[in-house]
């Protein structure tokens, strides 16, 4: 006879993608380096936003690039044209990247230089305001990207994105005099569903804004990757170092 | 589509799940969920891509039940709760604060299992890997085992 069983689990639904997010936050903490998770839907501007950042950071850290929203080889050509190590990961016909993809990112970027060498490493995520709000990667921090060509309503569309994220930059804004969009409104819909996000408006083509987005790197690389020493540690930021390149 | 990927992960945590019960294999009969609706997840759709999916493994013939929890939200300044009408507007009517604290709308839990074991003729199921149906509540996730 089969007797009948029940097991009350209050388990996560994710659960399995769970543990290898916590596995590859045990890395980046090893390795002493902040990893941002960055997500918008497609064509907010992220490769354009991590272009421009990388460009002016990278004399003062060490950085990194997993890029898993790599419609072309131009992308990563653009990126690495920077000195940046760009790792593709590859998604198949994902809508989002998962932790077990990283994962297996990292374990390619390893292959190319010494993860400790790293200050940040990069998540670029693939172009979409659903599902990668919900599955962690393990990073430290999300950012969500939002263009004033979207439209106002989005936050309050997508909200679990816009909930979830750490930081939305505005991105574009210098399209706004073209545009019949209030920026006040599209801020004023963020705060809605998440008071205590920062919220930075940018244009990665003219560059304004710039500024207050890598006063935000900087200072949530500072917490998160706290210097012992400030003026010595990691004397070398850039460029990591590179083991087979 | 994302539901498959959500699927697939969830098969997965329930494999997780099964290995508790080596060398036996579970027989499935019913998988609890509880849904928030602030979540990335149409129930409707995760009941499809579940009957697509279970087919031909170890979970083949079970059923998954979805149960769906609604937005709830906390004003902060005054204390009241409130459903936030979802797509439109979120702070709350009483002080039109934003939405801070969530009470209810984010779960995406497994929140129970009902199953079967096969009888195995001299090695019956040991005493601490089953739960009856009268004896619910252990938390595998806080690793309560006994």
């Amino acid at each position: 006879m089969h007797m009948p069983l029940e097991d009350t689990l209050g388990l996560n639904l994710l659960a399995a993608n769970q543990h290898q997010a916590e596995h590859n936050h045990e890395h980046f903490d090893a390795w002493r380096l902040l990893c941002l998770n960055l997500m918008s839907s497609p064509g907010a501007g992220k490769t354009s936003l991590l272009e421009r950042s990388l460009a002016q950071l990278s004399n003062e850290f060490a950085m990194a690039v997993l890029e898993g929203d790599m419609t072309t080889q131009l992308d990563a050509e653009r990126l690495e044209a920077v000195g940046v190590p760009v790792v593709p990961i590859t998604t198949g016909r994902a809508c989002h990247l998962d932790a077990a993809m990283v994962s297996g990112g990292l374990k390619l970027l390893r292959q190319r230089l010494d993860p400790t060498s790293l200050d940040l490493l990069w998540v670029e995520n693939v172009g979409n305001l659903v599902c990668p709000a919900e599955f962690e990667v393990g990073e430290h921090k999300k950012v969500a990207l939002l263009s004033v060509t979207e439209g106002d309503d989005k936050p309050l569309k997508y909200p679990v994105m816009f909930r979830e994220a750490d930081c939305v930059l505005i991105t574009k804004i210098d399209l706004l005099p073209y545009l019949p969009v209030a920026v006040e409104r599209i801020e004023d819909h963020i705060r809605q569903v998440n008071p205590r996000c920062s919220v930075i408006r940018v244009s990665a083509s003219s560059g304004v804004g710039l500024d207050s987005w890598h006063a935000w790197l900087r200072a949530t690389h500072a917490a998160q990757c706290p210097s012992p020493v400030p003026a010595t540690a990691k004397p070398q930021p850039s460029p990591p170092t590179l083991v087979n390149a | 589509m994302h539901e498959v990927d959500m699927t697939k992960c969830l098969l997965l945590s329930l494999q997780e799940w099964k290995q508790q019960h080596q060398p036996q294999v579970p027989s499935v009969e019913v998988v609890h969920l509880q849904v928030g609706d602030f979540t990335c997840v149409e129930p409707d759709a995760l009941v499809f891509t579940w009957g697509a999916l279970v087919n031909g493994t170890w979970l083949a013939g079970s059923e998954l039940r979805i149960e769906r929890t609604p937005l709830l939200a906390r004003c902060l300044p005054c204390g009241a709760s409130y459903s936030p009408s979802q797509g439109q507007a979120y702070r709350s009517p009483c002080c039109d604060h934003p939405m801070e604290e969530i009470l209810s709308g984010r779960e995406l839990r497994i929140r129970s299992i009902e199953y079967s074991l096969p009888e195995q003729g001299n090695s019956p199921p040991a005493a601490d890997s089953v739960v009856p149906r009268q004896s619910r509540g252990r938390d595998l996730v806080a690793g309560a085992r006994s």
